[in-house]
């Protein structure tokens, strides 16, 4: 809310700078968005008056005007809006001025004729034009008789532009900091001032009118209304409202109309109470019902716009006739014109939930429903109401009805809420004395009852928000200041803060691919219908947002993969070649019986480009299938597993290169796959050769693992023996290992593969491999014969197996 | 010419071939030509029987240290020799080292991976336990549980991703407090725990608002926890996050599921305080929110708020970031643009 300076002076003697004032709100109450002072930043801007006003004769929309600016002689100012005239008082920037965004003004010729300055419109010294009277949104603001300004003036008072204004950004709890009654408790409390609340009585009324013969209230919706009165001004003259009213209100953000609308407007500011008028003759009934109307009627508001109704929005209505969506916007049907001559005024309060769903559905979020939604003081229901009787009859020149209908009473509750002191310092680590608390409720005027250490605090009707004893010890705490808590740590029994077991897995894997040279990529959950189901690890029904804000973003990720394509594409399309990515995150697999899905981490990778780029010792070396099974193997091997980590090719992943994807089995359990993403898929990315891995880290959480041993290193020398093959091209690395274990002994270690060759000097279909075999008794040494009798055995054995030709 | 003689003039000889070796091989043939078996010094020593007996000892003993001579000023210029070959080969050996090293390839954890590490290794050192929980939440552990009942009007400061009525994308990792709450067995001590995570928000992407961001929730009950603790928690956390120079201070504000509640501003880490435009002026930056937990909330996940309280706290590691390193737009944690990621090296 904004919050005027001067408006708060009026209800105690402030001696606080605005700057330190609204630290002080910001750390005591609520967060200050800015303090502006509209005069900021201007210079030579003064008041004017129009003494003659000629036709330039060079243009068709130019004037020539004769302006006195307090100084012995007038000066002549060329005017372009169209609504300048003689006998005007109006805001002139000078020769030397500075108007809104630091234009400078500069005297000159405009068409022949010497101009000696500007005079201008309200937006042109910094007015929101949504505050400008309706009036001057076209042309210069021409000041009103009432505001008796004199030439020569600067115009900064007259227009409240040397007015502070402190803009609140009002939680949603403190419904009261939205009127300036509210705020001068508020800041009562902090300065340990007490407010004058200045609320005028009813004083014009007119017995001779029994107002129940002029207006009949009918609720129908009673849960939903806690107050409603009406009440009526006859007679009444819509001009514009005191020039005093409407600075006040252009200061708050809020346009002048005229002076029934301003007054409304002027006491919703003051009390947090919105009012509504409507225009008396314009009701054909005479009987106001608060109610419901049928699904799909038509409704036109205020700001002309149809709309169309839900069975559940509350309507005011005259008879049958909706003439205002309760607490959200009147109707444009009887609205106040400068025809009105009559007025009924409406002070009420109305469930806030029906309020908010209301204004949400309609979108409609009016300076009305923003303070029914968050509470309305319903002590001030009436008083809001009289006093706008009072000033519309006062500024109208008509006449208050006595005695204005009270269909619901408003029932203002005080809250009793009991708390000790004990408890005070328990929770807030503080060491106050019972004086101290006293205080503090006897600032924000709450009365306290004091018995030993316990107190009886009773909150008056303005402060809804506090119900409960952790309400009170919010203000006294704020009030008591945060900065003057004791700083400690809990103390208490002793935990233990460990990673489970998952936990560092997950961090484990993590730091195995950025070792591996992975960069860690996060992605959205949120993806495209399409990208949401490839690459995916196993079957399962998508998942998808009720409302999605767009397509982009609809149905929850089932794999990873996609979004690190995206990304990839995305460094790609900015000449970034060398990608290596991975990251951790959770897929959401769910099953069609359920509506909530399973949440399942995996971890992925995606490389493309080259991990060793060009350099002065080394050619660029492209990323290929066996790179990224390195870093998948180092991955998959560092956890030490129980059973076996096997890679299977599988030609069927729709997303996958064919000839060069490996589903990857732990033991018979498929845990993940990886390979070279299908062209096809690549193309429809936009990128080029990529290879790519997802495993279900879940699934290899939960595997059981190896317990880790020492084993003795052996002290007996291995004996090596490689052979060089000829084989079909279609056997497979595995196929060949297998069948040369198959007659083996324990002595065989190991056999490593170093050497693969295809192409020129093999023939067609074949392909040559050579492998180094290392035999080791742990306890003996082997002799020369022994190891020869094993690897004959070997070989004899592969060629039993295959067609092999031993190089 | 007498042996003595001889022997004299084969040193003075054999010194001088010996120093105008010039290398190893010709050091070699002049030893084997001098005291090899038919070399001089043999000859000469041949002679020694024609000699009187008595003058034997007296050419032996100069004979010897002829040899000894020789045999010294061999190993002085074999050595010589060896150095200068060693350092030939030395200099032969000389590099640029100035060449650029052979990379070693090391990728870098994500920024806000770094920081969500930062802060769990913090309060793991403080004896609190990490607790993830679902991004696919329920209503009621999203918002009724945190004592945000159906239209509360809190709800519209955190506008959902709906899935059905009931099934909702969480919206704040406040779900796991009440989660964890429920099944925490308090006569085993109190609870510490911290909860990252992954959030979600009905907003249109743009340079400070990210339908996707992160979140981390703190929680603390036991017997006797203070709005004290909370406050120093909070301190050492920016002393953490930050550096030992930066303060906290508290300013009221408004969560549903707590009461007191707070809003923690860090002093501006661009002007230390003295107020510029990243922090507006104020010397502080707001960087998380926190409270004493809601007794409702309490009630609601079975725990007496007569016997037990505590705190709260909830932060974004996206803004932490973005304060830290002057991150200009949130996308960028989620473009995922390899420039990007590795330029936050993990002990800047």
């Amino acid at each position: 809310m904004k919050v005027s300076y001067n408006w708060l002076k009026e209800y105690f003697d402030l001696d606080v700078a605005p700057k330190v004032l609204a630290e002080k709100i910001e750390r005591t109450a609520v967060e200050v968005d800015e303090v502006t002072r509209a005069a900021d930043g201007l210079k030579k801007i003064i008041v004017g008056h129009t003494l003659d006003v000629q036709p330039h004769p060079n243009s068709d929309h130019l004037n020539i005007c004769q302006v006195d600016v307090g100084e012995d002689e007038p000066i002549q100012i060329v005017c372009g809006a169209p609504n300048v005239a003689k006998d005007q008082d109006v805001i002139v920037a000078m020769h030397g001025a500075r108007i809104k965004d630091n234009v400078k003004i500069k005297r000159s010729k405009m068409r022949g004729e010497q101009s000696n300055g500007m005079i201008c419109a309200l937006q042109e010294i910094g007015f929101d034009e949504k505050v400008v009277p309706k009036e001057y949104v076209n042309g210069i603001y021409v000041f009103p008789e009432d505001s008796h300004v004199k030439p020569g003036e600067p115009v900064y008072s007259y227009l409240g532009m040397d007015d502070d204004v402190i803009d609140t950004s009002v939680t949603p709890n403190r419904g009261d900091l939205f009127s300036m009654d509210g705020n001068a408790y508020e800041i009562g409390a902090i300065y340990d001032k007490v407010p004058a609340m200045n609320h005028r009585a009813l004083e014009t009324t007119d017995d001779s009118t029994d107002i129940k013969a002029l207006l009949k209230i009918q609720i129908d919706a009673k849960e939903d209304v806690q107050a409603y009165q009406m009440g009526i001004v006859q007679h009444v003259n819509i001009v514009p409202s005191p020039f005093w009213l409407q600075v006040r209100l252009m200061t708050a953000g809020v346009r002048p109309i005229n002076n029934v609308v301003d007054v409304t407007n002027y006491i919703m500011l003051k009390y947090g109470q919105p009012l509504h008028a409507f225009d008396y003759d314009k009701l054909t009934e005479k009987e106001i019902h608060v109610g419901y109307s049928p699904a799909k009627t038509k409704f036109v508001t205020l700001d002309g716009e149809e709309r169309e109704l839900r069975a559940t929005d509350l309507m005011i209505k005259d008879g049958e006739r909706n003439i205002a969506m309760a607490g959200v916007m009147g109707g444009l049907d009887t609205e106040i014109t400068p025809e009105t001559k009559t007025v009924v005024i409406e002070s009420a309060i109305f469930d806030p939930i029906k309020i908010r769903k209301t204004a949400r559905y309609h979108v409609l979020h009016s300076e009305a429903s923003m303070r029914f939604e968050r509470g309305v003081n319903p002590a001030t229901v009436t008083a809001a109401l009289e006093e706008a009787l009072e000033l519309t009859a006062q500024f109208g020149h008509g006449k208050a009805v006595v005695n204005h209908l009270s269909a619901v009473d408003p029932e203002p509750k005080e809250v009793q809420v009991k708390l000790d002191l004990t408890r005070i310092n328990h929770v807030l680590g503080t060491d106050l004395s019972v004086q101290d608390v006293t205080n503090i409720m006897r600032r924000l005027q709450f009365s306290t009852k004091v018995s030993g250490e316990s107190f009886t605090i009773t909150v008056p009707a303005r402060r809804w928000d506090i119900h409960i004893p952790a309400d009170i010890l919010e203000e006294i705490a704020r009030l008591y200041g945060y900065d003057n808590l004791p700083s400690t740590l809990p103390t208490g029994a002793t935990t233990i803060g460990r990673l489970t077991t998952s936990q560092q897995v997950i961090r484990g894997a993590r730091h195995i691919l950025q070792g591996s040279g992975l960069n860690q990529a996060m992605s959205y959950g949120l993806t495209t219908a399409e990208k949401a189901k490839m690459f995916m690890l196993q079957s399962s029904e998508e998942t998808k947002l009720a409302f999605p804000m767009s397509q982009d973003h609809a149905i929850l990720r089932m794999n990873l993969i996609s979004g690190l394509l995206d990304d990839v594409a995305y460094n790609v399309a900015r000449k970034v070649s060398n990608v290596a990515l991975y990251e951790q995150g959770r897929v959401f697999y769910r099953t069609a019986d359920v509506d909530r899905p399973n949440e399942v981490e995996h971890i992925a990778g995606a490389i493309t480009g080259s991990l060793a780029t060009k350099s002065w010792y080394q050619k660029e070396v492209p990323v290929d299938f066996y790179q990224l099974k390195g870093i998948v193997s180092l991955l998959l091997h560092d956890l030490n597993f129980k059973e076996t980590v096997s890679f299977v090719a599988n030609k069927k992943r729709p997303e996958m290169h064919p000839g060069r994807t490996a589903d990857i089995f732990l033991g018979d359990q498929v845990i993940g796959f990886m390979g070279q993403v299908h062209p096809q898929i690549e193309k429809q990315f936009k990128i080029p050769e990529t290879y790519v891995f997802e495993l279900n880290l879940q699934a290899i959480l939960e595997a059981p693992k190896n317990i880790q041993h020492y084993e003795p290193i052996s002290k007996y020398p291995a004996i090596t023996r490689d052979v060089a093959l000829l084989i079909d091209k279609n056997i497979t690395n595995t196929d060949i290992v297998a069948a040369l274990r198959s007659k083996s002994s324990h002595h065989l270690e190991t056999i490593q593969l170093f050497d693969v060759y295809e192409g020129k000097h093999i023939p067609e279909h074949k392909k040559s491999v050579a492998y180094t075999l290392t035999y080791r008794d742990k306890h003996n040494t082997l002799t020369e014969d022994e190891v020869n009798k094993e690897f004959d055995q070997a070989i004899e054995a592969l060629k039993n197996t295959f067609e092999v030709e031993i190089r | 010419m007498g042996l003595h003689e001889q022997l004299e003039e084969l040193k003075e000889k054999s010194l001088h071939e010996i120093s105008h070796a010039d290398h190893l091989k010709k050091l070699d043939a002049v030893r084997v030509n001098i005291l090899g078996k038919k070399g001089p010094l043999t000859e000469i020593l041949r002679g020694m029987k024609d000699i009187p007996k008595a003058d034997r000892p007296k050419v032996g003993e100069l004979s010897n240290r002829v040899r000894d001579n020789i045999t010294e000023a061999i190993e002085k210029r074999r050595s010589e020799l060896e150095k200068a070959i060693t350092e030939k080969k030395l200099a032969d050996e000389e590099i640029d080292v100035t060449l650029p090293g052979k990379p070693v390839s090391q990728g870098q954890p994500h920024v806000i991976q770094q920081i969500i590490d930062n802060i769990e290794d913090l309060f793991l050192g403080m004896g609190y336990q990490v607790i993830q929980g679902p991004e696919v939440e329920t209503d009621k552990y999203n918002f009724e549980m945190l004592n945000l009942p159906k239209d509360h009007p809190a709800r519209d400061m955190q506008d959902t991703f709906y899935i059905t009525d009931e099934i909702l994308m969480r919206s704040q990792t406040s779900p796991v407090q009440a989660r964890t709450m429920e099944k925490h067995d308090f006569s085993k001590g109190p609870l510490k725990m911290i909860s990252p995570g992954v959030v979600y928000r009905r907003d249109t992407d743009d340079a400070t608002h990210s339908h996707q961001f992160h979140q981390v929730e703190g929680l603390v009950i036991d017997k006797h926890i203070t709005m004290g603790d909370l406050k120093g928690t909070l301190e050492t956390l920016a002393k953490e996050l930050f550096g030992d120079r930066f303060e906290v201070r508290l300013r009221p504000s408004y969560f549903p599921f707590t009461e007191p509640s707070v809003e923690a501003d860090v002093t501006c880490f661009n002007c230390m305080g003295k107020g510029c435009s990243v922090c507006k002026h104020t010397g502080w930056i707001e960087v998380l929110g926190a409270g004493m937990v809601h007794p409702n909330v309490l009630k609601m996940a079975g725990v007496d708020p007569e016997v037990y309280g505590g705190f709260a706290f909830g932060l974004g590691p996206d803004r932490f970031a973005m304060l830290r390193y002057g991150v200009d737009d949130i996308r960028n944690f989620y473009l995922n643009d390899v420039r990007f990621l590795t330029q936050f090296s993990k002990k800047g």
